[in-house]
């Protein structure tokens, strides 16, 4: 005989907001996500070759340059946070297709239904897409190593450099998921992934500093918060960086920016149910 | 034939709810679901035509129709995916747009395409909606448990969604929507690109969740085998407007002596079966069944 020992309501209905139950509704769907990862680990190792070919060939060739005014840093150690922020945008800028693909699976309608908030399930989207982008920072931390850039690993530079990753990442991924919730089809998708990325690395000092650039693209730049996220990669990355723009103003340039985006993209979450 | 849980009258009542649910319900004897001049236009096109309906608690109902009448536009707007564009709608006692929130926690949902996470393992597709749906951490494990021997997928819950056959995927997600409880269960083309063998183990199901927790069902479906099966009572929509309403078996009798559910179908729709279905809707439910196989 079959049973269904508990075959009641599993929970007293709580139709209030409830603090506890939303941070389980976040940290649930983040779970999912790492999970996905550890079933298949080797997605990856394939996004390594990126930050391998800037650092190793561009970051090469740019450091016999030195005509670019880095500061007390070499070429490479500035160029590293970085290629870091660049590597991190890049995955997080394409992570909106996943939810295109989940629409078209049917299973963001699943989430939809469910009694999580529109902010939870987003948030723990843009969450589980920081988790993902810290193996990235793993491979650019090897890599850096290898090729005796100066990086620090002081427990507060390091944690700092996590956090602004899981920042970075979340940030991005919000902003694809922004737009994925509005194209709402893979084809345009992929389109304006395109156009988006490099105008968003290049209109930063992810390469080259602010005081090298014309006064139009620095304007460009002070909007563009990969901006941001390199000036404090650089300043707690490697040893002898610095902030240029204050590494508190840094961080809360970062949160607001990513608290506007994730209310935005909770309000348009619901549209790739319909 | 499965036993029922001792003590279950059959079907059992809706186990005793929590005082603050019970007062929301508002009146008593509500209907499971109520809407009323139900109706969502996409710019020129009615989907759904002013609707009223009642369904009573317990009951599994019906909504039959040719692809494109408006049995899935219906099915998003009761479930709150999608907001009418006039009219109203009541679930469980709350109205869908007001109350969305309080409808969420007290329905399931079993979309038409195949909505477990694949790269996930049935155990984890089930904890990620147990975690969803607030069910404490301490019974998590033996509720998923429960719910994976239900539908017969015990010893598959470690495995990745991936390797499932479809008719295991479908199993998967009704114990999914049921892991709550809910006291409205919505399936949209629930056996749709399945063989016969893997329809009835479906059907088998259903009539089991039903019977145990005294769950109301609305299921969507073209296939009139499947109305007549399952169905307590069935409504025909066609062109978004409903045009019959009763069970099969009035329904029958009510076209003709010997009348059977397809021709209930042709009667009420004015169209045969293998007509309908825009493009875009035959190929996703190519797509489903591909993924099925």
């Amino acid at each position: 005989m079959r049973s269904f020992a508990s075959a009641v309501p599993p929970v007293a209905y709580r139709d209030h907001f409830d603090l506890l139950a939303f941070v389980g509704h976040v940290l649930a769907v983040a779970d999912a996500e790492v999970r996905k990862l550890r079933h298949d680990p080797l997605e990856l190792l394939t996004r390594a070759v990126q930050p391998v070919l800037w650092l190793a060939v561009f970051g090469q060739v740019m450091a016999r340059v030195r005509g670019v005014a880095t500061g007390p840093l070499n070429y490479l150690d500035f160029m590293a946070p970085g290629i870091l922020a660049q590597s991190v945008l890049f995955i997080a800028i394409f992570y909106g297709i996943t939810a295109i693909w989940e629409r078209d699976l049917g299973i963001i309608h699943k989430y939809l239904v469910s009694p999580a908030s529109r902010t939870a399930l987003v948030l723990g989207k843009a969450l589980s897409a920081g988790v993902r982008a810290l193996a990235q920072a793993v491979i650019v931390y090897i890599l850096a190593l290898i090729m005796d850039i100066h990086v620090s690993f002081e427990p507060v530079s390091i944690s700092g450099v996590l956090v602004l990753i899981i920042m970075g990442a979340a940030l991005f991924s919000t902003v694809s998921l922004v737009v994925a919730c509005i194209v709402r089809s893979r084809e345009r998708f992929l389109g304006i992934g395109q156009v988006m990325t490099m105008p968003l690395f290049f209109a930063s000092n992810a390469i080259y500093p602010l005081t090298l650039m014309p006064a139009w693209l620095r304007a460009l730049a002070s909007i563009n918060p990969l901006t941001y996220e390199v000036d404090a990669l650089r300043a707690l990355m490697v040893r002898g960086g610095s902030s240029v723009l204050g590494l508190g103003f840094d961080f809360a340039v970062l949160l607001a920016a990513m608290t506007g985006l994730i209310a935005i993209a909770a309000r348009l979450y619901p549209r790739l149910g319909m | 034939m499965t036993p029922m849980p001792p003590g279950a009258p059959s079907p059992p009542p809706r186990p005793a709810l929590p005082a603050r649910e019970a007062a929301g319900n508002g009146q008593t004897g509500a209907a499971a679901i109520r809407t009323a001049g139900l109706t969502r236009r996409f710019g020129d096109l009615v989907a759904v035509d002013a609707v009223f309906l009642e369904v009573v608690p317990g009951e599994i109902f019906g909504l039959v129709g040719p692809n494109g009448a408006g049995k899935s536009t219906m099915i998003k707007m009761l479930t709150t995916l999608l907001p009418p564009t006039a009219g109203e709608a009541r679930v469980a006692g709350f109205d869908v747009v007001a109350g969305a929130a309080r409808v969420r926690r007290r329905i399931g949902y079993v979309p038409q395409l195949l909505s477990a996470d694949g790269s996930l393992t049935g155990y984890e597709n089930l904890l990620l909606s147990a975690r969803l749906y607030g069910i404490p951490r301490k019974d998590r494990d033996r509720r998923i448990q429960d719910a994976l021997s239900l539908v017969g997928l015990a010893d598959a819950g470690g495995q990745v969604v991936r390797t499932y056959s479809g008719g295991m995927i479908r199993r998967l997600e009704i114990a999914q929507s049921m892991l709550h409880a809910p006291a409205v269960l919505f399936m949209d083309e629930p056996t749709v690109g399945l063989d016969p063998v893997a329809r009835r183990a479906i059907w088998e199901h259903i009539r089991e969740v039903r019977q145990m927790f005294g769950t109301t069902i609305l299921i969507t479906t073209h296939m009139m085998d499947e109305a007549e099966e399952l169905c307590d009572r069935v409504v025909v929509m066609h062109q978004g407007a409903v045009v019959a309403l009763g069970s099969p078996a009035e329904l029958k009798s009510r076209v003709g002596p010997n009348a059977t559910m397809d021709d209930v179908f042709a009667h009420f729709s004015g169209a045969k079966i293998e007509s309908g279905g825009s493009f875009r809707e035959i190929l996703r439910i190519r797509r489903t069944a591909r993924r099925l196989s």
